[in-house]
């Protein structure tokens, strides 16, 4: 056949692209289970990283410390099943809350996403049980520059992160600022010098994204005034030992008394326990109210 | 066999692609800010286009001439995204560390300017060893241009910190501009002075 015709020319272009088609579909298929087993593992890798385990099997570990949860509209947590883990949290209506035990306490895991220089960026920002401090973080970016904005996703920039406050106020104020120009330092951070853009993503990421958690987080709160109510009954209780280490002072002295005078004064202890025992009540009654 | 040496050698020295013939800049200057990843696209480009050099060259009394841009492309691309596939499912971590480079070496002008002037012409055992040839070259200048940037950008190789402390106590500063891509097109024309300076015969008269 004549290799300059028209008709060979594209028997040619048609029989290679059907080759390749089929190539191509059959080895992504074939890979894909595969492929979407490692985009798992790595995401649980992400999220254990952020909780600063970085040892151990990643699907055992996180199997024993994460619960995915999503935040319902009126507050509430329902548990995710294994079949549903989510590795792309593109989808905003679903706000993802992962619950974590690490060292047997409580901390709490949300997945941001935002925009860098050249492509997405994303993290994991796990806070403490009163969901107003970072205890770890993991950043990761799918092509920021090497050496300049790539630099999120190592560990000296996210570990700048711990122990800083999210909110204050009802405001997210965990932040990213200019190399250099930190300000205060229990919520800002130390951005990546020659990587302002990718820098200023991930300011605006966290903002972006944890501020759609503003009402879980509020209701840290809650807690918070419930820990008040705490203080004041550890405060009433040690209210308590006081007049009860006075009563056996009171008590010991009229022992004392009583060896000295006889038991004739024991009565007068009596009413002084008595009194402290109504000090104590009283003290309870109001912690109630 | 002493041809096949001379068209494995010429591309490391006096045929470089990228210092010679001025081919792969682009991706010269994207992926050479550290040591490591100039390294893993210098050794994907060099399997890349061996294997896309011995394809080429078996199809080559088969293809249309018309079309042999087109024909090229595609096995370049297939082959690229093939091996994007495989890293992803059995080496993810690889795949993750280079990123979009995989794909971008579709777009490298070396596979294509190999292709067309070598593989279209000899058979497959030429076309390898050319590929291969070429391909080092390709990452021998890589590696050079990043070592520089690295080093003096950010004071480390591979990452791991080279530069010693006191000599930043005694107030040596990294040069942030190695970092940025003009610097790499800078060294890489002090690297292309050098190699004209060196052999008198790459000069034009």
């Amino acid at each position: 056949m004549n290799k300059n015709s028209n008709t060979y020319t594209i028997l040619y272009a048609t029989i290679m692209v059907i080759i390749v088609a089929f190539l191509l579909a059959f080895i992504s298929s074939s890979l894909k289970d595969k492929q979407m087993e490692n985009v798992k593992l790595d995401t649980k890798k992400q999220i254990l990283s952020a909780l600063n385990v970085k040892e151990g099997d990643v699907a055992d570990n996180y199997q024993s410390m994460v619960k995915d949860f999503v935040l319902n509209a009126d507050g509430t947590l329902s548990e995710q099943s294994e079949a549903n883990f989510q590795t792309n949290y593109s989808d905003t209506t679903k706000l993802h809350v992962f619950e974590c035990t690490v060292n047997g306490e409580k901390k709490y895991l949300f997945p941001v996403r935002g925009a860098g220089l050249w492509g997405p960026i994303w993290g994991y920002v796990a806070l403490n049980e009163d969901k107003n401090t970072v205890f770890g973080t993991y950043f990761g970016h799918e092509g920021e520059t090497p050496g300049l904005g790539a630099e999120i996703a190592k560990s000296f920039f996210s570990e700048q992160f711990k122990g800083k406050t999210v909110s204050k106020d009802g405001n997210i104020v965990l932040s990213v600022v200019k190399n250099g120009k930190v300000a205060d330092s229990s919520c800002e951070v130390d951005g990546i010098s020659g990587g302002t853009i990718t820098s200023k993503g991930v300011d605006a990421m966290l903002k972006d994204c944890l501020k759609r958690y503003k009402s879980f987080l509020a209701s840290a709160v809650a807690t918070e005034a419930n820990s008040d109510a705490t203080n004041v009954e550890a405060a009433a209780d040690s209210t308590a030992k006081c007049a009860a280490t006075v009563a056996k002072e009171a008590e010991a002295k009229a022992a004392e008394n009583a060896g000295k005078e006889g038991y004739g004064d024991f009565s007068v202890v009596e009413e002084k326990i008595q009194k402290v025992d109504s000090i104590k009540k009283e003290v309870k009654d109001e912690l109630k109210k | 066999m002493s041809n096949l040496k001379e068209t494995f050698l010429t591309p490391l020295g006096l045929n470089n692609p990228v210092a010679v013939q001025v081919l792969g800049i682009c991706s010269a200057l994207a992926v050479t800010a550290q040591l490591e990843p100039a390294i893993v696209m210098g050794l994907s480009v060099t399997i890349i286009l061996a294997v896309a050099n011995v394809v080429i060259s078996l199809l080559r009394n088969t293809i249309p001439n018309r079309i042999r841009i087109i024909v090229q492309l595609v096995v370049v691309a297939t082959l690229v995204t093939i091996v994007s596939e495989v890293l992803k499912a059995f080496a993810y971590d690889v795949s993750v560390a280079l990123s979009v480079y995989v794909g971008l070496i579709i777009t490298n002008c070396i596979l294509m300017g190999r292709l067309e002037a070598f593989a279209m012409q000899n058979g497959p055992v030429d076309s390898l060893i050319d590929g291969f040839g070429n391909g080092l070259g390709y990452a021998i200048i890589l590696v050079i241009v990043a070592a520089i940037r690295e080093l003096f950008g950010a004071g480390c190789l591979f990452g791991i910190q080279i530069i010693p402390d006191c000599v930043y106590e005694l107030g040596y500063m990294n040069c942030g501009l190695m970092l940025m891509p003009p610097m790499a097109l800078i060294i890489l024309g002090c690297i292309i002075w050098f190699m004209r300076a060196k052999n008198p015969e790459l000069q034009e008269k």
